[in-house]
């Protein structure tokens, strides 16, 4: 395959959904079925296309970069800068290729799953065009060569997750998390288009390779190294927003207002997955400084997420803290400068958390049914504590969602295994080497923690027995079109698919296609080696291993005790540590805290400025008017009085002249001819003396 | 009787001495006779008569300066004229005072007043 044909054929597939999200969201009301059809059909030949495409790179060009770009716009001589060409483009290398299928899988088992889920939903057929919508936006960012079309992208993302979020936007909660989501990235996105303009400034392109090139070059912003590092930070400012770390994680979990299966989108395939992307795809331009912010940023998220997902009792709540918490250690993966394990994660977590989603849309699907026949709506289908016992029930789900509980756990032979692995033992070397210890000290620790919330998810769910009885009896498993596509992403959360050693991902192709790119920043600035630190890494597999997998069945352990034997009455537990349990139950108190700081804060300041707009604006447009108003009244006196009167006195004197002369005008014409004699002999005396 | 004869010759002796003074004077006296009819009458025939006395002092005038004055006969042309004129004014006047004699019973143009009001 040419170059050429591999680059049409990505851009094919990015273009494709757009396709299908235009024409569904004109005609898809007048499909038949509403156009499931059509929104499925044309992911799956991306998904296609993204296979070919994958299998082409990594086959024929290796570590090669194909980049196809076109002049967007000239801005012919711009002053101070000179000819100012806007070159966008699309470029595919191997994270690209990986991510593509990535996507456009986790997209078409969501658009499977969703024909069932969504059965019978008022807008089915917008539902479906916006899933291609945030498919084809997530898919610009991944395909983007530039920081322009993969801001554009990242902005479409947001909008896209706005609209899917708000799908049920007649429940006010809904319309509210929407809102939440889409405010909360903004801040990130702020931060990341100063990052970009500072580049672009500096470099005057949006390429990224030019601005690589560029900093290789030994050209900084600002001329200075601090300035690289801000840079960075800006940047990753973006990825902080999209990718839910503290301290913007907060919208996440009120996304779960959304439909599931955009849950599992959102979480496994395009939002999130967005910001760890953009810290790999800027990975060779940030400092050692700047990683060490992205590390701490990954490692306090992931550990603040994993101690609230304990307490949460809203399955997709839990699912949802799970994320933000995997999330961080991918965040914290790339932040140590295991660089592939993170990206690594982020593939393996895809299919993984996908398949959690949907298994829990699975379940929440049958609980809504068989609430709804029992006509019970007060009960809360996604409590886990109305749970339980959907072992016997649901045995499809049971096993499929056992399968990615735990990959997520990291016991071996899954892929979650592989990854997290990889990144602890990245952690660790990058402890030993910077002195950072309380990295990996979190890393294993949230491990702990994860295997222990995740199990107490399975148990409270599936195992045990049905508290009641009746409602048990409507309990079913899902129709096929869903649990198709939990079994497909079960069987991809298999070690297989990834290495074919089921206990060191070194071999695992993914890791070796994409391999950390070289720093260009100066190297006094740079971190560690690629070398030097897979040095340090190699020698801490094993350990990282039997650590991790230690912690993480103590925490296996400690679920079954506390929930399956109910040896430790986890209620004792809770009030036993009252002020910590209320502290996590209520997630650190952020969303009061910002609404305290920030909500109220706003409101505040507007409250201050109503008042002076009220007062000093109204004042003085006000005392505007006042000082006319007391002009004019003069004006109106001296009209009154001055003109007035002078035209009065006009009139006045004509009367009085009048009433004189009035007296002449007797009416008898011998008067009158007394009169005419009189004049003339006047006339005669006055022309005679004159 | 002889006195008168005497008193007769030397006026008939005086005449042409006569100038012309002595016709503006006559003429001016009558003027002020038709003025004065005209002023003060209230009858309108009295009217009327005054306003004949002062066309006929013009024509006095004017037949004084025909004569003295050396206009020669258009001063006797423009007295012709005054007297038609004069006949035909009374004519229409007191055609005029005869239909308001018919109207009002009266001929006083004080009481002859309904236009003024």
């Amino acid at each position: 395959m040419t170059p050429d044909t591999l680059l049409t054929l990505a851009v094919a597939t990015l273009l494709l959904p757009l396709c299908g999200f235009v024409l569904m969201i004109f005609f898809g009301k007048r499909l038949p079925r509403q156009g499931d059809w059509l929104s499925t059909s044309v992911i799956a030949v991306s998904l296609g296309m993204a296979v070919v495409i994958l299998a082409a790179k990594i086959g024929s060009y290796g570590g090669e970069t194909l980049t196809l770009n076109f002049t967007w716009v000239d801005l012919h001589n711009v002053p101070l800068i000179g000819p100012l060409p806007i070159v966008l483009g699309v470029a595919v290398d191997n994270l690209t290729a990986v991510m593509l299928v990535v996507v456009t899988l986790i997209s078409t088992l969501v658009h499977l799953f969703s024909i069932g889920y969504m059965h019978g939903d008022i807008r089915y057929s917008r539902y479906f065009a916006y899933l291609g919508f945030f498919s084809f936006s997530m898919l610009m960012i991944v395909l983007a060569n530039n920081l322009f079309l993969l801001y554009v992208g990242w902005e479409l993302v947001g909008i896209s997750s706005y609209l899917l979020i708000g799908h049920w936007y007649e429940k006010k909660s809904a319309s509210n998390a929407a809102i939440k989501a889409f405010l909360v990235n903004r801040v990130g996105d702020f931060g990341f288009f100063l990052g970009i303009a500072m580049l672009f400034m500096t470099f005057h392109t949006f390429g990224l390779r030019e601005i690589f090139e560029g900093i290789g070059a030994g050209r900084l912003p600002f001329e200075s190294n601090w300035w690289l590092t801000a840079a960075g930070v800006l940047l990753f400012c973006g990825a902080v927003g999209k990718s839910a770390q503290f301290p913007l994680h907060v919208w996440l979990p009120d996304a779960m207002e959304g439909p599931t299966p955009v849950s599992a989108l959102i979480h496994a395939a395009t939002m999130v997955a967005a910001g760890v992307y953009l810290v790999a795809r800027i990975f060779p331009l940030m400092t050692a400084d700047a990683l060490l912010v992205v590390a701490y940023i990954g490692a306090i998220t992931a550990f603040i997420s994993a101690t609230i997902a304990i307490t949460q009792n809203d399955i997709k709540k839990v699912l949802a803290y799970s994320t933000i918490s995997q999330l961080g250690y991918m965040i914290m993966g790339l932040g140590v400068g295991a660089y592939s394990a993170g990206f690594f994660h982020l593939v393996t977590h895809a299919m993984f958390k996908a398949g959690l989603f949907l298994g829990s849309g699975s379940i929440i699907h049958a609980m809504h049914n068989a609430l709804h026949h029992e006509n019970d709506h007060a009960t809360d289908a996604q409590d886990l504590r109305n749970m339980g016992g959907l072992r016997k029930a649901m045995p499809v789900t049971f096993w499929t969602f056992v399968v990615y509980t735990l990959a997520i756990c990291g016991v071996p032979l899954t892929s979650g295994f592989l990854s997290k692995d990889e990144i602890l033992a990245g952690t660790l070397a990058f402890g030993g080497m910077s002195g950072h210890v309380i990295i990996p000290v979190i890393g294993f620790l949230v491990a702990g923690l994860t295997a222990f919330y995740m199990f107490r998810v399975v148990i409270l769910a599936f195992l045990g027995d049905h508290k009641d009885a009746a409602r048990f009896s409507h309990l079913r498993e899902s129709p096929m079109v869903m649990t198709i596509p939990l079994v497909v992403l079960a069987i991809l959360s298999v070690f297989v698919f990834y290495s074919f050693n089921p206990f060191d991902a070194s071999d695992s192709w993914i890791v070796r296609a994409v391999g950390r790119p070289d720093s260009v920043v100066p190297p006094s600035m740079a971190a560690p080696s690629t070398e030097a630190f897979e040095e340090a890494a190699h020698g801490l597999h094993g350990t990282a291993m039997l650590l991790s997998l230690s912690v993480a069945g103590i925490g296996v352990l400690f679920a079954f005790v506390t929930y399956y034997w109910r040896k430790i009455n986890a209620d004792a537990v809770a009030s036993a540590l009252g002020p910590a349990y209320r502290f996590l139950l209520n997630k650190w108190y952020f969303d009061e805290i910002y609404q305290a700081v920030i909500v109220n804060g706003t409101l505040a300041l507007s409250r201050i400025l109503r008042w002076f707009d009220g007062n000093i604006v109204d004042g003085l447009v006000n005392g505007t008017g006042w000082v006319t108003r007391g002009i004019s009244s003069v004006s109106g006196m001296f009209d009154t009085y001055v003109v007035d009167g002078i035209v009065n006195l006009t009139g006045y004197l004509s009367g009085v002249g009048g009433l004189a002369l009035r007296k002449f005008q007797t009416g008898r014409v011998q008067s009158y001819v007394i009169f005419a004699v009189l004049s003339v002999m006047v006339f005669y005396f006055v022309f005679r003396l004159i | 009787m002889g006195s008168l004869g005497t008193v007769w010759s030397d006026f008939l002796g005086w005449l042409p001495h006569v100038q012309l003074a002595h016709f503006l004077i006559v003429s001016a006296i009558m003027f002020s006779f038709g003025l004065y009819g005209v002023a003060t009458r209230r009858n309108a025939i009295l009217v009327l008569m005054g306003i004949e006395l002062i066309l006929n002092a013009a024509n006095i005038n004017l037949i004084a300066f025909a004569r003295y004055g050396g206009v020669n006969l258009d001063g006797q042309v423009a007295a012709m004229f005054v007297i038609a004129l004069a006949a035909a004014e009374a004519a229409v006047a007191l055609a005029i005072v005869l239909n308001i004699y018919h109207r009002f019973q009266t001929v006083n143009i004080d009481e002859v007043s309904s236009l003024k009001e």
